[in-house]
Formats: structure tokens, C-alpha cells, sequence
């Protein structure tokens, strides 16, 4: 009971933000928010099922790149977008057409993402290739889509991406306003799928899957296929990667290959690491707090920012394994053996 | 009667090493049966065929009316098959309750399991099978944290909830303290009131206690089958295990 009070208070605060937070700091917060979907998604395939992907920025890019298509055609006001133009580009190219309509584009931000991850995990997982080498695999196909992204400038923006958006659903990007109705959007996305992926994993789902993390053998043996268990969460770990990153795009104006890439697909491992990964909320706040460090740094010290996120990470492997959310256990669990503790002395003074 | 399984002229090839070179065995319901012999004589490979974990390269595995040679193990499982490894293989980050709720016996694909939730009955089942292997109090606790007995215990406990029409078992004793054997063997028999067991074991004491029918496997082959009298009368028998008088785990109790 305890806990949901905490997540109420932690929701209602998110919500509250447009009212004492700067405008600045609320874009930032609603970037954030958007990692912290992320973050949710890697902490149910990672900490629940022991599936370690290298390769969420591919599903935050396509899902980016989706609703950035869309911004970029409102943008033009039916002229070619401008990138196409410089590039000699004569014709808007068949599949950018679809891109016109929103309801696509969101449609396309979650269902590219997912197909990708479903084709992926179901190839490597119904061969049982595991562990790291699907680790690797997923981070061979960042390097591929990042490629593909960067030389197929006239399609892609190239490595600028795109960026110069203007509306959306008629509505000026760049007012205060909307910006604020994105960032109770995004709270209210990342609220639902928290909620969601609590409701699996405290389900019978939840069982299964970490009985596949410490033994997916025996799950076989028990007459569950983990293939489809995880084919299903991987998939849907990449569905909120996609819906994160059209989220994103609508807030920070602009989506390029290096958002996608190596090292941003393993910050987000990382903020599930520092906030435990092992625990959504855990995942929620590692996505934040290492952000605001991030951003604090980078504004203060640009230089050490890498230096600093690789000796995290050094210091989370070796030190607090379990996280932030490790360390708030471990902290309530002693409060409760302490009140434990009196009960008994209470009940001996009794008898 | 019809067998519960019928395996025929069943051959595993690992890479020309012929592990199983045409094993025949029929088991019938109610049935516990023994499978002694030597190391390397193919007992583990002929379990790891039967429950899928292995292919065979020919012959055929029969269950009920199933053909079962060419399926994978979860649906060999769902079909009626369990398998019991030798080291207790329970999920040490689940409860002792959540063991049993994943082993219960369900519908495991995934959209049933995304709705699914324990009912009274299923409930009642659960504390029942806990209350005879002596684990109900300790339903709470992590499984991982139980001792060496009690996690073996919690596995049985999942076995018999799973319902099986066939049980294998290898080794299952290896690691017990005399009374935990005794516990082990009375349970035996009590599982082959309602499946048919197939067991592979070392300890000859064991085998003789327990044991009507004993197969024993040499080289990849059966030997012969009988009770554990007449095995022991086999000249063919005693020219494996005395050929080998090295081989002391089998020889001793021979």
C-alpha cells in the first residue's frame, strides 16, 4: 500500500511540473520522461526476462523518424522537404507519401519498431541464441539502420535527420502551450505503460518471465515456449521505444542517426542499470536522474560527461548491482525488520 | 493394456558416436521402471529422447497414440511427459508458491497465461500439494533460499502438480540422506498410482528396494528386462558389470 502511495505522489508531482517548473526545465523534463518510457521497456525485457538489447536506439529512431516524416511534410505546406530539394530529390518518394496523414505516422511509430523487434528476436530466439550474442546481434543492427540513415541522405535528412518542423495538428510547435499539452501527454503515455507492464508483471506473465531469465531450460521443460514469451516482450519493448521516440521528436524538434546510435542505444541500458534494473519505477528514476546529471555536467563540464558515464557504470557492476531501486530496498527492508523487531520485544513485554 | 510408451528401435548418432544403437522399450501405465547400467551405456539419452531434449537420428517414440519423435519439449510436456533433472531445478527468485503456480497443471501459451489468475480451486490444489511435501509454511519464501532437502522436495512437489502421464527421473536420490531416500522411495510408489515412471539410477540398493522391472542398457542397447533377480541371473549382465570390475558404483551392488 505503501508503495502505490508513492507512485501517486510521483505521478501527481510529474503532472504538477507545468506549474513550478521553467519552461526550460519543463522541456527537459518531458525529454526525459520520454527516455524514462525507454527505460521501462528495457528494465521488463533486461531485469525481468535477462534479455540485454545494445539496440532500443533503433526503435526510438524509427519511431522518431516516423513522426518526424509527418512534421517535415506539414512543415513543406505540400512543397518537397527542404533536405530533398538540396539532395535533387524531384519527387516525394512512394513511401514518404503515407506520412502525410498523423494517424499513420503514430500508427507507423509503434508498428515499424515492433515488426523489426519481432522479426529479429523470433529469428535469433527460436535458434536459442542468447546471452550476448543476441546482445551483439541487436547492436549489429544499430550500426546497419545508423548506415542506412546516414547514406540515404535524400530519403533520411542524412546525418542532420530532420529537423525545422513547424505544426502539429495545426498547432504551433514552438508555443508554450502545446509544449505543455506534449509534456501531459507524454507523463500520461509513460503513466499508462508503467501501469501496464506493472499489471504483467506482477501477473502470472511476470513469473514466467523471470523463471525464463534464471532458467529458460527448465521453463521448457515445465511446457511454456519461451520463444513466444520472449518474441512477445522483446517486441513490446520496442513498441515503447517507438512511442518514446515519436514523443521525443514532437518535443525536442529533431531526430538524427546519431539519436539512434551505439552509444545512446547504451545510455539506455545504462539508466535501467543505475535505477534497478530489475524494478520499472527503478528504471523510471535511473532514466531521469542520470539525465539531469547529464544535462547538469554537460552544461558545466562537456569534456568529462563520457569519462563520468563510463565510471557509472563501473561503479553500478561492481557496487549496487540492484540499482537506486536497490538501494531504497534494501533501506525499507531494514525499517521493516526494525518495526519487526519492537513488535516482538512488544509481544514478549506482553506475555 | 495399452503402453504409455512404446519406443521403437530408437538410434541417437552424435556426429558417429552412436549413442543409442536401436533401444526398444515399452512401458505400461501404473508402471515404475528402472534403467541400470553401466556409464555411457545411453540411459541419460534415451530420457533426453523421450522428452525431446534430444533428436533421435531414426526409429520412432510413441506416447499414448502420439508420435512424439519429432516434437519439441514443450509440447512433449504439455502432452503429458515430465522430466525431472539431476540437479533440483527449481527458480530460486520465485516463492515457493510461484513454483508451483508456473508448474501447475495450464494452459502455458501465452494469451491464456496473460490472463490468467489463480481460482479457489486451483488455490486449495496448490496448499494441499505444499501441505504433503512438508512446504506449505514456507510457501512465502523465496525458493532459492530453502535448503538442499527442501528445494528437492519443492520439486517433486512441482511434478506431482504438473499431473504427468509419465514421469522420467534421473538420478533422483544422488545426494540424499538415507531418510530422504526412504521419503523418496515411498513416493515412488505413490506417483505410480497415478503416472508411469521411467527411472534412471546408480544406487543398487535403491534399484532392489523399489524396483518390479529393471531394464538394463549396455553399450547403447537394451540388455535384457526382468525383475532385479532375474537381471542379476543374467549371464550377459554379469559379464558387463564383472567385465568392468572397475566400474565400482554398479559393480558393488550387483
Amino acid at each position: 500500500m505503501n508503495k502505490r502511495w508513492g507512485y501517486w505522489l510521483f505521478f501527481a508531482a510529474l503532472f504538477l511540473a507545468p506549474f513550478y517548473l521553467t519552461e526550460f526545465r519543463l522541456s527537459l523534463l518531458g525529454k526525459f520522461l520520454c527516455f524514462a518510457i525507454v527505460a521501462v521497456g528495457i528494465s521488463l525485457i533486461w531485469g525481468h526476462t535477462g534479455i540485454l538489447s545494445l539496440g532500443h536506439g533503433v526503435y526510438f529512431g524509427l519511431g522518431a523518424y516516423c513522426m518526424a516524416m509527418y512534421l517535415k511534410l506539414e512543415a513543406s505546406r505540400g512543397h518537397l522537404p527542404d533536405f530533398m530539394e538540396w539532395s535533387g530529390v524531384r519527387e516525394l518518394p512512394w513511401f514518404w507519401k503515407p506520412f502525410a496523414h498523423p494517424m499513420v505516422a503514430i500508427a507507423a511509430a509503434i508498428a515499424l519498431p515492433t515488426l523489426l523487434a519481432a522479426l529479429l528476436s523470433y529469428f535469433t530466439f527460436k535458434n536459442r541464441i542468447q546471452g550476448v550474442y543476441f546482445s551483439l546481434l541487436s547492436q549489429a543492427v544499430v550500426v546497419v539502420f545508423v548506415t542506412l540513415f546516414i547514406g540515404k541522405q535524400e530519403w533520411t535528412g542524412g546525418t542532420n535527420g530532420l529537423t525545422n518542423f513547424s505544426t502539429v495538428f495545426g498547432f504551433s510547435l514552438s508555443s508554450p502551450l502545446t509544449q505543455i499539452v506534449l509534456y501531459w501527454l507524454t507523463a500520461a503515455v509513460l503513466a499508462l505503460i508503467f501501469v501496464m507492464t506493472r499489471r504483467l508483471t506482477t501477473g502470472r506473465l511476470g513469473k514466467v518471465l523471470i523463471a525464463i531469465r534464471d532458467a529458460e531450460n527448465r521453463v521448457r521443460f515445465l511446457g511454456f515456449n519461451p520463444t513466444v514469451y520472449k518474441v512477445f516482450v522483446y517486441s513490446l519493448s520496442a513498441a515503447f521505444a517507438g512511442v518514446a521516440g515519436a514523443l521525443f521528436v514532437l518535443q525536442v524538434g529533431l531526430i538524427s542517426p546519431e539519436m539512434m546510435g551505439i552509444i545512446p542505444s547504451i545510455e539506455m541500458v545504462l539508466w535501467a542499470a543505475v535505477g534497478g534494473r530489475h524494478s520499472l519505477m527503478g528504471a523510471i528514476m535511473g532514466a531521469i536522474v542520470m539525465n539531469t546529471a547529464k544535462s547538469f555536467l554537460s552544461e558545466n563540464y562537456p569534456d568529462l560527461w563520457l569519462l563520468l558515464l563510463g565510471a557509472l557504470f563501473v561503479v553500478v557492476v561492481l557496487f549496487v548491482p540492484k540499482g537506486l531501486a536497490g538501494i531504497y530496498e534494501s533501506l525499507a527492508a531494514v525499517r521493516i525488520k526494525e518495526k519487526r523487531g519492537h513488535e516482538c520485544e512488544a509481544r514478549v513485554d506482553v506475555s | 493394456m495399452k503402453p504409455v510408451l512404446m519406443c521403437r528401435d530408437v538410434v541417437v548418432d552424435f556426429d558417429g558416436f552412436r549413442a543409442l544403437q536401436g533401444v526398444d522399450l515399452v512401458v505400461y501405465p501404473h508402471e515404475v521402471r528402472f534403467l541400470i547400467g553401466p556409464n555411457g551405456a545411453g540411459k541419460t539419452t534415451l530420457l533426453d529422447v523421450i522428452c525431446g531434449r534430444t533428436r533421435a537420428t531414426d526409429g520412432r517414440v510413441l506416447f499414448f497414440s502420439h508420435d512424439i519423435t519429432q516434437r519439441p519439449e514443450y509440447e512433449i510436456v504439455q502432452i503429458g511427459i515430465a522430466r525431472k533433472f539431476q540437479s533440483p531445478s527449481i527458480f530460486p527468485f520465485l516463492t515457493v508458491w510461484e513454483n508451483m503456480e508456473l508448474a501447475m497443471r495450464q494452459d502455458r501459451r501465452l494469451r491464456s497465461v496473460l490472463r490468467a489468475k489463480l481460482t479457489g480451486e486451483e488455490k486449495e490444489m496448490m496448499a494441499a500439494q505444499l501441505e504433503k511435501i512438508g512446504l506449505l509454511d514456507e510457501r512465502h519464501r523465496l525458493a532459492g533460499s530453502l535448503s538442499h532437502g527442501q528445494k528437492q522436495w519443492l520439486e517433486i512437489g512441482m511434478q506431482l502438480i504438473q499431473r504427468p502421464q509419465l514421469l522420467l527421473l534421473d538420478e533422483p536420490i544422488a545426494g540424499m540422506s538415507a531418510a530422504e531416500r526412504e521419503r523418496t522411495g515411498e513416493w515412488l510408489h505413490e506417483m505410480a498410482e497415478h503416472c508411469a515412471v521411467i527411472i534412471v539410477e546408480h544406487d543398487m540398493d535403491f534399484v532392489r528396494r523399489y524396483s518390479k522391472q529393471v531394464t538394463v542398457m549396455h553399450e547403447g542397447k537394451v540388455l535384457c528386462e526382468g525383475s532385479m533377480d532375474e537381471v542379476q541371473q543374467n549371464e550377459r549382465v554379469i559379464d558387463v558389470y564383472l567385465g568392468r570390475g572397475k566400474n565400482a558404483c554398479c559393480a558393488s551392488g550387483m
